[in-house]
């Protein structure tokens, strides 16, 4: 079932298909949008608004995203609205807002330029994020100085002036260790916190037992490495601290990134030109899709749900209340569709079978709906499940709207294709759903659209399209079309005046939890995942094109390990976790550590990754443990060309 | 302690000198071909990229300032306060036409935008050298070590061409139309993409552009990221697509629209700017003022459109 290879042509989906005797059949849009809409319907009628779900598209626009989120709130009457930025980047959203109430990286690229010291945490952007890593190449011609923590020597690595090759999931021991060197050398600034954060006390006395040598012992850092980040962190005049899915995709991870927040907070480096903290999304509009309120828990411009105040404003522009509750989140919600108390579920974009760690699960979840709807622009495994698939266009080239990009910088996405014969773009058809559940949008523009944001959304309110255009993208937030603010957020904590300054930010009282996946003598080594230069996520789009760089799913792992189980380069191992084994080919490969091992997710026809991984979640933003698995290596018999069209085998 | 200040560049002087006997006044630091173009002077440019720090390697761009002994390139030289600089004066229009007549005579400039104009307006004529030489065969340019360049008996005109090398999907390098600019290697280097996958090999007439050994790409460093066609100005490398369609005859960049809007590869937000005909994707390119890319893209914003448009068997 899974021997199909990845690079196996991909067609477009060009017409609706509904469910008919178990299969999948094209049905004309009136059939199909009839069918989505009588299930939906259905479904509130017999049990609820809150019985409905809804999945929102990171990479549609933020005008998709509005109305998606509207649909839910306004058309279905629930907060059960998310997006996959819930498998990503929530966390640095939930630790950013709780530490200065706004869920933004705090700096922009151009700074990075200009900064003396460059700290990349968890992250790999010289493949996953290379233009970003150009800016971040330009501050290191003119002398910045780049610390790179990771548990692989990565090719960003390799640009460093130093490399902390941490154990996977020791990111807090490590952050509290720095934390405790900057106090103890009396390089905290102390002007600094005294005026604009809160906590320090109990951060000193959380951050005590990490000696640098007790973080030694725990992160595999040398001691002496620890000390050197925390000086040159502290005593730089402006730094940057950026991060990617290597503090996120954690079962802690927003305490993670509150770690990482407690360092700025220490030494005052954030609210300054050239000093902030820099989440990377992953995706085009992860940072858009939840500014948009297409999150379970806050409106549009991070307005909170809870607050009547608040949802005023929304509930008199689209004429029905609001409740003033938190939806389920993503995680949430495949849990509640195990419980039977999730019956129908709208996914846009999205495709969580393949996303989501312990595929069988989530497809055992996704069987147990009444009613599935995927619009997609490919027949993904999430949409094969659907009762009716509805063929979108591509947003990025097919649709006119926005993004908003990691530094909050919101841009203009124009249309330049049609999108194929029997493709619709999202927006009208969600419009035609909401007619049929009896609200009568008509048709609005993007731009229409993007105008009503801006009516609700104050941080939005300056960005006319015209303004956006004549600026090539405006950063929020953005008042008014006659200013721009500064490059970087939260120069309020430096103010003088304590009116000014406002609310404190708090440091983060995070303890260290390490991975939920335990290694044993059974399971001895650790599985971290991420991704590759070419390749993109679940490879559904990066297949369209020949990479002379693509290798497939391999098994990297370390010179050492290999030569410990006898493993040859190329040879195809079985790697085995507690939930499932798969076989790929193993990589030997200088760059990983002893008892580290490492995969993508980019070919899950050829080794379904995700039948390896744990869905221990975060408590707070949702998030998956993609990073730290537990696993055993195997070698396998061995025929020849073995290593080709390795298959996964559910285990 | 308040908020530490923003600095700023320092706000720059104005100063004043003459083009061509014309007044120009332009912040201190300005190039001449910037302040020519700001004056309305056109000036033919081959070399000079406007993400680049200029190489000075085409001279096609040389003007005359007065008091100096040679001609200044106006892509690197700054505009001095009272500085009087001739772009048409005979010296000029004399080693434009060489410039001209020398890379039209020995590579290919069939896809240089604007040769026929600058031809006319400098009266350059390529074909005065003779007919051309025969390319040499793949590989030979390749293979020659610095003093091993046998002249010829002037009876034909030394060319650079060679077969075309396609050694990948993604783009071809066709290094007959290649003038030697260094903007390549460049954009491959420590300007932007800090690569390194290319540089330049061989002495004279045989200097080349190579990878390491002459690996063919994905056995070099290369990482198709396509920075070295953004800023390609002959044609020299080229997507796969406007190749093949050029030589299937079907490139018409008359018919295709330009549009720019937003990679989705990642959060950083790349603008791409889409060249289309006949709603299909056959070229990216991203616009050299923006602030995020500078005209840079990775192997995914610049390849991995192909997505929204295959067309397999079903």
């Amino acid at each position: 079932m899974r021997s199909k290879t990845s690079t196996a042509p991909l067609n477009r989906l060009t017409s609706p298909l509904v469910r008919e005797n178990g299969e999948l059949r094209p049905a004309s849009w009136e059939e199909a949008l009839e069918r989505a809409a009588a299930g939906f319907r259905a479904g509130i009628d017999q049990h609820g608004p809150d019985s409905f779900g809804m999945l929102s598209c990171a990479r549609a626009t933020n005008e998709m995203n509005f109305m998606v989120q509207k649909f839910a709130r306004a058309v279905m009457g629930t907060n059960n609205v998310d997006s996959c930025n819930r498998t990503c980047h929530a966390p640095s959203v939930a630790g950013l807002a709780a530490a200065f109430g706004s869920g933004g990286g705090t700096s922009s690229y151009a700074e990075i330029e200009d900064t003396d010291l460059i700290v990349v945490w968890g992250g790999n952007p010289r493949s996953a994020h290379p233009i970003f890593f150009q800016h971040v190449l330009k501050g290191v011609r003119r002398g910045a100085k780049l610390f790179v923590i990771d548990p692989r020597r990565t090719s960003t690595a390799e640009w460093a002036d130093r490399w902390l090759g941490l154990n996977v999931g020791t990111d807090i021991p490590l952050a509290h260790a720095v934390g405790r060197e900057i106090l103890y050398s009396g390089l905290a600034n102390e002007t600094f916190i005294e005026r604009a954060t809160s906590g320090l006390e109990e951060y000193r006395a959380l951050v005590e037992p990490w000696t640098l040598s007790a973080a030694e012992a725990e992160t595999g850092v040398p001691a002496e490495a620890i000390r050197e980040l925390a000086h040159a962190y502290a005593l730089a005049d402006r730094a940057q601290l950026c991060w990617t899915l290597g503090i996120t995709e954690h079962h802690n991870a927003t305490d993670n990134v509150r770690a990482l927040i407690n360092l700025s907070l220490l030494t005052g480096h954030v609210g300054r030109h050239g000093a902030g903290l820099n989440p990377l999304r992953g995706q085009n509009n992860v940072q858009g899709g939840g500014d948009m309120g297409a999150i379970p828990d806050r409106l549009a411009g991070f307005q909170d749900i809870l607050d009547a105040d608040l949802r005023a404003p929304f509930e008199a522009a689209w004429g029905s209340a609001i409740q003033g509750r938190k939806g389920k989140n993503l995680t949430q919600m495949f849990e509640a569709m195990g419980e039977g108390d999730m019956k129908t579920l709208y996914v846009i974009g999205e495709n969580p079978v393949q996303s989501e760690p312990e595929t069988e699960k989530t497809t055992g979840r996704l069987r147990t709906l009444n009613h599935l709807v995927v619009q997609d622009i490919f027949l993904t495994r999430t949409a094969e499940l659907a009762d009716v698939v509805l063929p979108a266009s591509a947003s990025w080239c097919e649709s006119d709207g926005t993004f908003t990009n990691s530094e909050r910088r919101v841009q203009l996405v124009r249309k330049a294709l049609d999108p194929p014969q029997g493709a619709r773009d999202d927006i009208d058809i969600l419009c035609d759903m909401a007619e049929r559940l009896g609200t009568d949008w008509g048709r609005p523009s993007a731009e229409e659209i993007w105008d009503e944001l801006r009516s609700l959304s104050p941080i939005h309110r300056g960005m006319s399209y015209d303004h956006l255009a004549q600026r090539q993208g405006i950063q929020w937030p953005c008042y008014s079309e006659e200013a721009v603010e500064p490059s970087f957020l939260h120069g309020r904590l430096w103010s003088q005046d304590p009116q000014e300054r406002g609310e404190p930010a708090a440091f983060g009282i995070v303890g260290h939890s390490p991975p939920v996946d335990l290694l044993d003598e059974e399971y001895p080594f650790r599985l971290t995942t991420g991704r590759r230069l070419d390749d993109y996520n679940t490879g559904v789009q990066t297949s369209g094109f020949s990479s002379p760089m693509r290798r497939g799913e391999l098994l990297d792992l370390s010179p050492e390990d290999a030569d410990k189980l006898g493993i040859q380069d190329g040879e195809t191992v079985r790697v085995c976790s507690r939930r499932g084994s798969v076989l790929a080919p193993a990589s030997i490969d200088s760059s990983m550590r002893a008892g580290l091992v490492f995969m993508t997710f980019h070919f899950p026809d050829q080794v379904d990754t995700q039948l390896l991984t744990i869905d221990a979640t975060d408590p707070i933003a949702g998030t998956a443990e993609y990073k730290a698995a537990a696993v055993r290596i195997e070698r396998v018999a061995q025929t020849a060309g073995a290593a080709e069209g390795a298959l996964a085998s559910p285990g | 302690m308040t908020a530490a200040p923003v600095y700023l560049a320092p706000p720059k002087r104005l100063i004043d000198a003459t083009i061509d006997g014309q007044e120009v006044r332009v912040p201190e630091g300005t190039s001449i071909l910037d302040a020519c173009e700001a004056q309305g002077t056109s000036t033919p440019t081959l070399c000079y990229g406007d993400t680049l720090t200029p190489r000075n390697a085409c001279r096609v761009c040389v003007v005359e300032v007065e008091g100096a002994r040679t001609l200044a390139p106006a892509c690197s030289r700054e505009l001095e306060p009272g500085m009087s600089v001739k772009t048409d004066s005979e010296r000029v229009q004399h080693s434009r036409k060489l410039v001209l007549e020398l890379l039209g005579s020995s590579v290919d400039l069939s896809t240089t935008p604007r040769i026929p104009e600058w031809n006319e307006r400098y009266e350059a004529a390529p074909e005065r050298f003779g007919p051309r030489a025969e390319p040499a065969p793949l590989g030979e340019r390749d293979g020659r070590h610095a003093g091993q360049h046998e002249t010829g008996d002037g009876s034909v005109a030394e060319t650079v061409e060679q077969p075309v090398k396609r050694d990948n999907e993604l783009y071809v390098r066709d290094y007959s139309k290649c003038i030697m600019c260094y903007k390549c290697v460049d954009a491959c280097g420590d300007q932007w993409q800090n690569t390194f996958a290319i540089g330049v090999a061989g002495r004279g007439f045989d200097t080349r552009i190579s990878t390491e050994h002459d690996a063919p790409l994905p056995d070099s460093a290369c990482v198709y990221c396509g920075n070295c066609v953004e800023v390609c100005p002959t044609g020299a490398l080229s997507f796969t697509t406007e190749f093949d369609m050029r030589e299937a005859g079907t490139w018409d960049e008359e018919s295709q629209t330009q549009t720019t809007t937003v990679c989705t590869y990642c959060g950083v937000g790349c603008n791409v700017t889409l060249h289309v005909q006949d709603n299909d994707i056959v070229k990216v390119t991203s616009p050299h003022e923006n602030p995020i890319t500078h005209g840079n893209l990775c192997i995914k914003g610049r390849f991995g459109f192909q997505h929204v448009q295959n067309r397999g068997d079903g």
